[in-house]
């Protein structure tokens, strides 16, 4: 990642949240629209963030990843199934349900993944069809399922979806509680201080997400793991003879990257909302994908790329909020079609290569022939 | 080059016997014994597809044998991967070196044996044991370097450090020459000579008979997946090792009437030509060929050649400057333009632009001139034409081939370059581009595409030769150009070159005005 690169991104944000602030200034002050958009910008680019980093786990260890949607629409979907058995049919409390929610969806994202690696390693299939096969495996099975188990006439649960164990709590951090003192008795500088404590205020995979972008970025570049893992993904043969088992390394990593995809997809269905919805995941994992490539591959670049979809996702909420009074020479922003384009727009511009070309992984969606 | 006295050890430290590996339809080692001493240079030459590299890699532990065993200091040795034979003291620089462009000399190094400290990786540790290792066998090398910016000759020096850094007491160099100017090659015979002295010992792989008897102590010969017979330098010569290397005499010397140059056919006038990644490769080349002569391009690889044969041939842009074919402007014209014109076009890379590997042998001979009658009537391929004109062309190009509708891609590379040069030379042209028309392929057919290259030439038609084989430059040119950095550094008379002067023009050396 280059400044220039971090420049177009901070660039976008300002204008996102600019755009809003401006279109809100009437009903809120700039600091309480500020927060909040970054609030939802960092909650909203989390199944980005963690699906830019599944990609970026694959494609660094040489195997591309098209899959990713369909990874995160299948640990979505399972996810949220085995919560609702843990708490409906084995009786366990909701806080133990939705947890193994989460960790149900780690695996399922992890054994679509061990798919695509036999796909694409063992069998040595091009790894946009196998990817292809994933997406389309992951609409099939999580359709079907989702139909059979709720819908159908005998249906397992009888023709109603029935009540999930819920969602993830927020976690707080207590910032209002640390710097409110300092207020004394001004109630503008408590509600400032309680509206900065809403961007910190996140939900479990949130903060995990982000934590995750330093801690895989730290892996990669600075430990005898991810020095390997870059090793196979540029030059496999030459990592081969030095003795570094290719195929296990991809493998391993296609793995990984197949349970970050599996927790973005918990995101949707345990962390945002209790439900599930055929083919929620709407396009994000491609998306991701726009944002690893632009994050040219590294972890802390494609978090910051996700951040701009993030914040132009936010920039569509806000707009519904703040529909009654954008002026009136800004009046399409009231079409949410219109602004709902926005991170498909980004994609397209970020990908045409306009900021500036990124290089993949030398030897990047090659299947390695001994 | 001299030659260093040198006493053979005893110890004998790496011993291979009965090896046999059976690929896809070819027995690419067939019982072969061979054996290495301490201390010593063993030269293992052979022509490409000998079995020399499988050998190797056999040794190395990237394939198994099918048969036999190898003894490393004696004892029986079970080498089923790298890693094994890494643990053995055994390391190898393999020819297209297995080194990453995006990684530092330091972390290319490491890998696979990588010092970690609280889970990181310990850069200092690994910067200070290479320095260490560079200042004791003479081989500079910066840690902190990126690999992919530095020149082919350092790249090389990383890769022996890598075996050194793993305590390699047996070194395997796989055609360590090939890409090197012959002072880089010198350098290299020096730094072998060093690591021989400190108890290391050297397989030597090549196919370059002088290099070989100026540096190895020993020299084993293979042939068709068997060993020939293992020789000393001194009781033999650079005749009787071709022979041994081909099977039968090999004339070793083009025999070539002096040049009668006519007039001016190719002129090239301040040529810029950029690389595939938009870089500046050909930068103000001038010069011309006159019919009837070979005009002979030195350099080392990737120094504008390729970019050069290209745009000559209109396969690629041209940024500036002017090009003339027998008086016909065919700057930045298309290749069928380029071609009508009079151009016969030996590609360099023969797969890629100079067949069809899919395509049968008689519809590759007609990629030029497919749409022109007899060929072609009323845009309808004539198949009885096609193949009279292949079956006339493989007989008079002597092509082994079993028909004329085998495809491209079954032949061997010395019938491949066979198919082109028949396609190419056979039509009536007024210059050919020759690039490196011998890479890879057997005496016999090198022996048969230089005499072809001379034939031209003594039918009036200019050559442009383009080949990073000195020797092969020195034995074909009337005049040699030398190629330095995207820019022609000198244009001399052949009769007049020597190779030690060749070789500074191409790392780079001024030229005095004379």
């Amino acid at each position: 990642m280059d400044w220039k690169r971090f420049g177009f991104i901070a660039l976008i944000i300002t204008i996102l949240i600019g755009t809003v602030v401006y279109v809100g200034q009437t009903r809120q002050t700039p600091l309480l629209i500020i927060t909040s958009m970054l609030a939802t910008t960092i909650a909203v680019a989390t199944p980005l963030t963690l699906g830019a980093l599944s990609g970026v786990y694959c494609e660094r260890a040489g195997v591309v990843n098209i899959g990713i949607e369909g990874m995160m629409l299948t640990a979505a979907f399972f996810g949220w199934l085995g919560g609702i058995y843990m708490f409906q049919i084995y009786g366990l409390s909701a806080g133990i349900s939705i947890t193994l929610g989460v960790f149900f969806a780690i695996i399922t994202g992890g054994l679509m993944a061990l798919l695509h690696a036999a796909l694409s390693i063992t069998f040595k299939v091009d790894q946009i069809i196998g990817g292809t096969v994933i997406n389309i495996l992951a609409v099939g099975l999580t359709g079907f399922l989702n139909r059979q188990l709720f819908f159908g006439k005998g249906s397992v649960f009888g023709g109603t979806v029935p009540s999930s164990p819920g969602v993830l709590p927020t976690i707080h951090v207590p910032i209002t509680e640390l710097f409110a003192p300092l207020c004394g008795t001004s109630a503008v500088c408590l509600e400032n201080v309680q509206a900065i404590n809403r961007v910190f205020d996140q939900k479990p995979i949130a903060i995990a997400a982000i934590l995750l972008v330093f801690i895989s970025h730290y892996i990669l570049f600075n430990t005898r793991w991810g020095l390997r893992t870059r090793a196979v993904g540029e030059h496999p043969r030459a990592a081969d003879t030095v003795g570094i088992n290719v195929i296990k390394m991809r493998y391993a990593n296609v793995v990984i990257g197949g349970m970050f995809a599996g927790l973005a997809g918990a995101y949707f269905t345990i962390e945002s909302v209790p439900s599930f919805e055929p083919l929620l995941t709407n396009g994000r994992g491609f998306i991701s994908l726009a944002a690893m490539i632009f994050g040219n591959w590294t972890p802390i670049g494609a978090w910051a790329a996700a951040l701009v979809f993030g914040a132009s996702q936010a920039l569509l909420i806000n707009m519904q909020i703040f529909r009654d009074v954008i002026p009136p020479q800004l009046s399409f922003l009231q079409e949410s079609y219109i602004v709902g384009l926005t991170p498909y727009i980004l994609t397209m511009i970020i990908l045409t290569g306009i900021i500036g070309r990124t290089t993949p992984p030398a030897a990047d969606g090659v299947a390695y022939e001994k | 080059m001299t030659e260093t006295p040198h006493t053979l050890s005893d110890e004998i430290v790496l011993e291979a016997r009965g090896i046999t590996k059976q690929f896809p339809g070819v027995l690419a080692n067939d019982n072969i014994n061979f054996d290495l001493r301490k201390g010593e240079i063993h030269a293992l030459l052979g022509e490409n597809g000998a079995g020399k590299s499988t050998l190797m890699n056999l040794i190395y532990g990237l394939h198994n044998p099918d048969k036999g065993e190898i003894f490393v200091n004696g004892k029986p040795a079970v080498i089923n991967s790298p890693n094994d034979s890494i643990k053995l003291g055994i390391g190898m620089v393999h020819q297209h070196f297995m080194l990453i462009p995006v990684f530092t000399v330091a972390e290319n190094i490491m890998l696979g044996d990588e010092t970690v400290k609280n889970g990181m990786l310990d850069q200092k540790t690994v910067a200070a044991k290479i320095t260490d290792l560079s200042s004791q066998y003479g081989l500079e090398v910066d840690p902190t370097s990126l690999v992919g910016q530095l020149p082919v000759g350092t790249q090389q020096r990383v890769e022996i450090v890598k075996t050194l850094y793993r305590d390699a007491k047996i070194v395997i160099l796989d055609e360590p020459t090939a890409v090197l100017t012959p002072q880089e090659a010198d350098d290299l015979f020096r730094i072998m000579r060093d690591l021989t002295a400190r108890g290391v010992s050297i397989i030597f792989i090549t196919h370059k008979l002088k290099e070989v008897l100026a540096i190895a102590d020993r020299i084993t010969v293979m042939r068709a997946g068997k060993t020939v017979g293992t020789v000393l330098p001194k009781n033999t010569t650079s005749e009787k090792l071709a022979t041994m290397m081909v099977g039968r005499e090999v004339n070793l010397v083009i025999i070539k009437k002096q040049a009668v140059p006519k007039e001016a056919m190719l002129t090239v006038k301040d040529l810029h030509v950029d690389d595939v990644r938009d870089y500046p490769a050909v930068r103000g080349v001038s010069f011309e060929v006159r019919a009837g002569e070979v005009l002979g391009i030195a350099g080392v690889q990737g120094n504008g050649q390729t970019e050069l044969a290209e745009a000559l041939s209109g396969l690629r842009a041209t940024k500036k400057g002017h090009v003339t074919l027998a008086d016909k402007d065919i700057t930045g014209k298309t290749p069928r333009v380029i071609t009508e014109a009079g151009l016969a076009n030996i590609p360099e890379d023969r797969q890629r632009h100079g067949l069809v590997l899919s395509y049968s042998i008689s519809d590759n001979m007609a990629l030029c001139d497919y749409y022109h009658e007899p060929f072609s009537k009323h845009g309808v391929l004539q198949p009885k034409a096609l193949d009279e004109n292949a079956r006339k062309l493989i007989s008079a190009f002597d092509v082994r081939t079993p028909s004329s509708f085998v495809s491209a891609g079954k032949l061997s590379g010395g019938n491949q370059q066979k198919v082109i040069v028949a396609r190419e030379l056979s039509r009536s042209v007024k210059l050919v581009i020759a690039s490196q028309p011998t890479r890879g392929l057997d005496v016999g057919s090198i022996e048969y595409i230089h005499g072809e290259i001379i034939k031209m030439r003594d039918r009036d038609v200019a050559v442009l030769l383009i080949s990073a084989e000195l020797d092969e430059i020195l034995a074909l040119s009337d005049r040699i150009a030398v190629m330095y950095r995207g820019q022609i550094v000198t244009i001399v008379d052949a009769k007049k070159a020597t190779r030690e002067q060749l070789g500074l023009w191409m790392a780079g050396a001024h030229v005095q005005a004379a």
